[in-house]
C-alpha cells in the first residue's frame, strides 16, 4: 500500500481514528508521518506493543502500597526475569507461575476478576485424593450437560470413567 | 494415524456449508490453549525444545481418536502460498507464521472431515480448536473437549491446582478457552445502533474485533465476538454466556432489519441490488470492497430481496476471494492489481453459477434474456 500523502513510498504507519462516528484510516510512509509529527515510536500509535504491557508496567512501578515482589531473581527453570515478564506480557514457562506467584495472583484477579480456576480439572501423577474427587464432580457436571444436549455417546463415556475413578478412589 | 505432507486441497472449509442462524452467524469457533509439562513455552524455547514438542504432539496426534485419518503439516515445509491459505482459512494465525524458526518449529494437525485441529508452537505448545458453520458453540466445544481429553491423557499438561491450565499469556490462563462467533450485523451498523450493542458486549465481559482476529479492523460488518476472561468460570458457563449474548445480538439485528424494511425499503433494496450489481459485473475488485459488497448481498439474501446466491456461496467467496486462494487458483503470485482482476472474475463466475441454479435473471446484461426480474418492492 502506498502512502496517502506522497503516493510514492510504501505506507508503514497506519492510523485509524473515529470522528463523529465515522471511522477514518490514514496510511503514511515514515517520512510523511514524520512530517505530520508522528513517529512510530510516538506513544499511542505503537500498535506493536503487546497487550498487558501498560498494565504490567504499572505493576512494576513500586509505590508505597505495592512493595516490589520477593522474586527479583529470574525464574530458575527458564530464566525469565520480572523485567522480561513486564516487557513481553508473557511468562516463559509453567514454573514462572510458581516463581512469580504473588505478582501473578494479583494480575489474574485484575484481568479475570478471579485467581481460582473453576473449569476442567487435570490429573497428573502428583494429584491427591482431593484432586480426584474434584475431577469426579467436574465429570458429573459434564455428563449432566452431555445428557441435556443429547450427546449420549459422551455421556456414556463419562459415566464409565466416573465409575472407574470411583472404584479406584 | 495421521498423514503428513498431503496437499492442502479444500481442507478445513467445512464451516462454509453453514448451520443454525447461518445467514447472520457465519461460524462458531472454540479453542483451548495448553502447554506440555517440562518444556519452556514456545516464546522461550530453543530450536531443539520446539522440535521435541512438535514430535511429541505429532506422536500423540497419531493415537488421538478424534484425529484419526487426519493431516499433519510442518509450517516450514509448506510453500508460502499454502501458508497464507491456512491463515486465510483461519486454521493458523499470523502469529504462528511469525513464531516459526526453521524446520520442525511450528505445525498444524487437522482432523479429517471437520475443522477440528491443533496448532503447535504458536504462543502456547498447543492450541486445540474447532471451527463450525453457523451458531454451534456447543458442538465446537464438544469437539475440542474430546480432543483435549485424548491429548491430555497422552501428554502431561502444565496445570496449577489454583490457576488451572497454564499459558504463556496470563489472559488465557485457567480454562485456556476462547470461544467466538463471527457475526454479520449490517442493520445494526446502518441504524447506528451498533455502538450501543458493542458497548453492551464489553460490559458483560465479552470483546469484539474484526474478521482477522486481534487488532484487525472491522470490514464488511463482520464482527468476531468472544469471551474476554478465561479464569474463574467453567468452560460451559463461558460458552453459554457467549451463546446467550449472541442470541440477543441476533435478535437486535433482526429488529433493526425490520425497522429498515418498514422505514426505508427502497433505500435498502437499492443498496442490496447495487452491491449485487457491482459484484456481478465489476472487472476489478479490491478485497475490502468485495467484503463490503458481500455484506450488502448477504443482507439481501437474508431478507429474500435476492433469490441468489446461496449463503454457502457467499461464505465460499469470502474465503476464496482472498489473495492466496486466488494465487493458488491462478497458479502464480499476483500483484495487487492482478489479484483485483482475478477476484472480480472469480466472483462474477461464482455468482453467475448460482444465478443459473436459482433462475434469477442476470444482473450483468450478459444474457439474451430480455425480461429483467423486478425486485420485490417490499412496501
Amino acid at each position: 500500500m502506498l502512502c496517502d500523502d506522497c503516493g510514492e513510498k510504501e505506507a508503514e504507519v497506519h492510523l485509524t481514528s473515529i470522528e463523529a462516528e465515522e471511522m477514518r484510516s490514514v496510511h503514511l510512509c515514515l517520512s510523511c508521518a514524520d512530517g505530520r509529527g508522528i513517529s512510530s515510536d510516538t506513544e499511542g500509535i505503537d500498535t506493536e506493543k503487546p497487550p498487558l504491557v501498560d498494565f504490567l508496567e504499572q505493576l512494576g512501578s513500586p509505590g508505597p502500597k505495592t512493595p516490589m515482589p520477593e522474586s527479583s531473581e529470574p525464574c530458575p527453570f527458564c530464566g525469565t526475569s520480572a523485567a522480561d515478564f513486564r516487557r513481553a506480557g508473557r511468562v516463559g514457562c509453567s514454573q514462572c507461575y510458581v516463581h512469580f506467584e504473588t505478582q501473578i495472583r494479583g494480575l489474574l484477579r485484575r484481568i479475570h476478576g478471579s485467581s481460582q480456576h473453576a473449569g476442567k480439572l487435570y490429573l497428573s501423577e502428583a494429584s491427591d485424593i482431593t484432586d480426584r474427587l474434584g475431577q469426579i464432580s467436574s465429570m458429573r457436571r459434564r455428563m449432566k450437560r452431555a445428557i441435556e444436549t443429547e450427546d449420549f455417546e459422551t455421556a456414556a463415556e463419562l459415566r464409565d470413567r466416573i465409575h472407574d475413578m470411583e472404584t479406584q478412589a | 494415524m495421521i498423514r503428513a505432507a498431503e496437499p492442502l486441497a479444500d481442507r478445513g472449509l467445512d464451516w462454509i456449508r453453514g448451520g443454525e442462524e447461518a445467514e447472520i452467524v457465519l461460524s462458531s469457533r472454540v479453542r483451548v490453549a495448553r502447554n506440555l509439562q517440562g518444556f519452556p513455552f514456545p516464546g522461550r524455547a530453543g530450536v531443539e525444545d520446539r522440535a521435541e514438542v512438535v514430535q511429541r504432539i505429532r506422536a500423540a496426534a497419531d493415537h488421538a481418536e478424534s484425529l484419526d485419518g487426519g493431516f499433519f503439516w510442518e509450517v516450514d515445509s509448506l510453500d508460502p502460498v499454502d501458508r497464507e491459505i491456512l491463515v486465510e482459512r483461519h486454521l493458523i494465525s499470523r502469529d504462528l507464521l511469525a513464531a516459526r524458526r526453521g524446520p520442525s518449529s511450528a505445525a498444524l494437525v487437522l482432523a479429517e472431515g471437520c475443522s477440528c485441529g491443533v496448532m503447535v508452537n504458536e504462543e502456547d505448545h498447543l492450541r486445540l480448536q474447532a471451527l463450525v458453520g453457523g451458531l454451534a458453540l456447543d458442538s465446537a466445544w464438544r469437539q475440542v473437549d474430546r480432543l483435549d481429553e485424548e491429548i491430555g491423557a497422552l501428554l502431561p499438561m502444565a496445570y496449577h491446582h489454583q490457576f488451572g491450565f497454564l499459558t504463556a499469556c496470563p489472559t488465557n490462563v485457567g480454562t485456556g478457552l476462547r470461544a467466538s462467533v463471527l457475526i454479520h450485523i449490517p442493520s445494526l451498523v446502518l441504524t447506528k445502533e451498533i455502538s450501543k450493542v458493542l458497548e453492551g458486549i464489553s460490559q458483560v465481559g465479552l470483546t469484539y474485533r474484526g474478521l482477522y482476529g486481534e487488532g484487525s479492523e472491522v470490514v464488511g460488518n463482520f464482527f468476531q465476538i468472544s469471551n474476554q476472561t478465561t479464569l474463574g468460570k467453567t468452560e460451559e458457563d463461558l460458552i453459554d454466556h457467549l451463546g446467550r449474548v449472541t442470541g440477543k445480538v441476533i435478535e437486535y439485528e433482526r429488529r433493526a432489519r425490520s425497522v429498515l424494511l418498514t422505514e426505508a425499503p427502497s433505500v435498502l433494496e437499492d443498496k442490496v441490488w447495487r452491491a449485487y450489481g457491482i459484484l456481478r459485473t465489476a472487472r476489478s475488485l479490491g478485497l475490502e470492497e468485495m467484503m463490503n459488497l458481500l455484506s450488502g448481498v448477504r443482507l439481501g439474501v437474508s431478507l429474500k430481496l435476492l433469490k441468489s446466491p446461496r449463503v454457502e456461496t457467499l461464505n465460499e467467496i469470502l474465503v476464496r476471494g482472498q489473495v492466496a486462494h486466488l494465487e493458488r487458483a491462478a497458479g502464480a503470485r499476483l500483484s495487487e492489481p492482478e489479484a483485483d482482476v482475478c477476484r472480480a472474475t472469480y466472483v462474477r463466475d461464482k455468482l453467475a453459477e448460482d444465478e443459473r441454479d436459482a433462475g434469477q435473471a442476470p444482473a450483468d446484461g450478459s444474457s439474451d434474456t430480455t425480461v429483467v426480474d423486478r425486485p420485490p418492492s417490499g412496501g
